[in-house]
């Protein structure tokens, strides 16, 4: 796909990267191969600039998926760097690898209904967190700049929901677990907390359980039946038409007209 | 005291947040009476428990780095002196050998801050509990704080290794004749029970693999305290409480002595200063210390 400028330059067509036209070139070196590309892509653009394509390593693009954990270093710069491969701007000189999965340890057999209290069950399903030795490693790691390790100290002294508030932002990119010299997966570790603080140690919410049953309840079959007996151009009529709450209305205060459905 | 409270930098431990409660809470019920406010620090990590035997192994420096660092940023940042409070004897022995350490050999320092990639500039000074009783407020100030009699308890002070040991890094008192419970409880008024076995091993981590080699050891420190008369003991080290309190579940080693409480010094402190102890714990001691302090409070309304 890729085509050149009269100076040989090459420029990408199609709708995703489109360099402005004086845009200036600099090389950076993608897993020991050096390439120039133009400043201002992130990493993830810049890889595909020069012809990679993503099956893995590549998910939302918008810096939520955790896909594209990369490492790099600057040329010259001991200090190892990560970022997000569709987050972070080439920078001259930038040398780097993108790991999209890394090896860990997951919970598969989770059991949300086990009467073991929620510390234990993370101490027995992952006891190498008590192998930490507090370098904060991860934490330096982390691209979305989580204290990991301040979590896993949580997990450590069993305040379970307070480590899954702490890992709250994590995007499961797996970099932390990469450096770790414990060997602890604790984006796992987060993922498997968050899940038992959830189901045992979040109150529960009545509204939501009397709003299931209610929907349970075929209350809203009919409503569902009438919408599907309707015409397209019906359909569309019906939803341009629709009452809408103002913009700006106070939280609770405005109602709709037509309640018949409420 | 002053009527506001100092507010001592305080660093709980894994420990204190689980198998210890009752110390953490009695301590800080205690101090306040006293006039402090332990203040935890906001974020804390495990101090690694065991400080590293070889001198090289910085990597066993890095824990307890962390959590100075955290607390030498507290002290500068609310201008406080630069204390950081301890209760858990194995946190107290491993956080002041690393400060040791740093202020024997700067490299070391420097080498961890680099490592950790934050700045500690090797200020802090940890101090256990017991220490700032006796160094800030004065076992003096303390005795007139006391509001029950406790004369009529007859109190064993035992050490263990922790808290005292290495002596050159610790510095707290002398590890083979060490003073400072006995004068603790002297404060408080009772009957202190000075017993040979007061710095004998508990035998510590040993429980996990050897728990019989335990009872016999601890079956030794509690027969010596009983033959010198003691009705309970205290300690500071929750491993030694642990070692001390459950090992007399073992029928057959403690055959032919009653049941002893082992409590925090604390615990005891509290009582001392009239403080209602329901938070504190004594239900979770295998030896129920509540019969005792219910026995001593009988007696006292008698001779009123």
């Amino acid at each position: 796909m890729t085509k050149c400028t009269e100076d040989n330059k090459p420029i990408m067509v199609g709708d995703r990267t489109i360099p402005p036209p004086d845009a200036r070139y600099i090389t950076i070196s993608i897993m020991g191969q050096p390439y120039e590309v133009p400043e201002t892509l992130t990493i993830l653009k810049a890889m595909e600039f020069v012809g990679y394509q993503f099956k893995r390593g590549c998910g939302c693009r918008g810096g939520i998926c955790g896909a594209c954990g990369t490492f790099y270093r600057i040329d010259g710069d001991h200090t190892l760097k990560t970022g997000l491969a569709c987050q972070t701007v080439v920078e001259p000189g930038m040398i780097l690898a993108q790991v999209p999965f890394f090896p860990s340890n997951r919970a598969s057999d989770l059991d949300l209904e086990s009467k073991m209290p929620a510390d234990q069950q993370i101490a027995t399903m992952y006891p190498e967190i008590f192998r930490c030795v507090g370098c904060g490693t991860c934490t330096r790691t982390c691209p979305m700049d989580i204290d990991v390790m301040g979590y896993i100290a949580y997990f450590k002294r069993g305040d379970i929901k307070g480590g899954a508030e702490k890992s709250f932002d994590c995007i499961m990119c797996g970099l932390c677990a990469a450096r770790c010299p414990a060997n602890i997966s604790q984006f796992n570790v987060a993922m498997t907390a968050r899940r038992i603080a959830s189901a045992k140690l979040t109150p529960k919410s009545g509204v939501t359980a009397a709003r299931a049953e209610q929907v349970r309840s075929g209350r809203y079959e009919p409503m569902l039946a009438e919408l599907c007996e309707m015409s397209g151009e019906d359909l569309k009529k019906l939803y341009v038409e629709r009452e809408r709450e103002p913009d700006l209305a106070k939280p609770g205060e405005w109602m709709p007209e037509d309640q018949t459905h409420l | 005291m002053s009527d506001k409270p100092v507010r001592v930098p305080y660093y709980p431990g894994c420990t204190m947040k689980t198998k210890a409660l009752g110390f953490e809470r009695s301590a800080m019920d205690c101090a306040e009476v006293i006039g402090f406010e332990m203040d935890e620090l906001k974020d804390w990590n495990c101090c690694g428990a065991s400080y590293p035997l070889t001198k090289d192994n910085l990597m066993g420096l890095t824990a307890p780095t962390n959590i100075l660092v955290e607390a030498e940023r507290r002290c500068q940042k609310e201008e406080v002196d630069p204390n950081l409070l301890t209760l858990c004897v194995f946190c107290y022995n491993t956080l002041k050998r690393t400060e040791y350490a740093f202020g024997q050999d700067k490299k070391k320092l420097e080498t961890v801050n680099a490592f950790l990639d934050r700045k500690y500039d090797g200020s802090i000074r940890v101090i256990h509990y017991l220490e700032y009783l006796r160094d800030v407020i004065g076992f003096d100030n303390l005795a007139k704080m006391v509001k029950t009699d406790m004369s009529k308890y007859r109190v064993a002070p035992y050490y263990g290794c922790l808290l005292l040991k290495p002596k050159k890094e610790i510095g707290l008192d002398d590890p083979e004749d060490p003073v400072i419970l006995h004068n603790f409880l002297d404060a408080l008024g009772c009957k202190v029970i000075d017993f040979p076995a007061q710095v004998d091993c508990c035998g510590s981590y040993l429980v996990m693999r050897e728990p019989k080699k335990v009872s016999k050891l601890s079956y030794d420190i509690l027969a010596d305290a009983n033959e010198y008369g003691a009705e309970t003991l205290v300690t500071a080290c929750p491993l030694c409480q642990s070692n001390l309190d459950k090992s007399q579940g073992d029928k057959v080693q403690f055959a032919d002595l009653d049941g002893m409480p082992v409590l925090y010094f604390t615990q005891l402190l509290a009582v001392a200063f009239g403080l209602d102890t329901k938070t504190h714990q004594l239900e979770a001691h295998h030896i129920d210390p509540r019969p005792l302090f219910e026995a001593k409070g009988a007696a006292d309304d008698e001779s009123k």
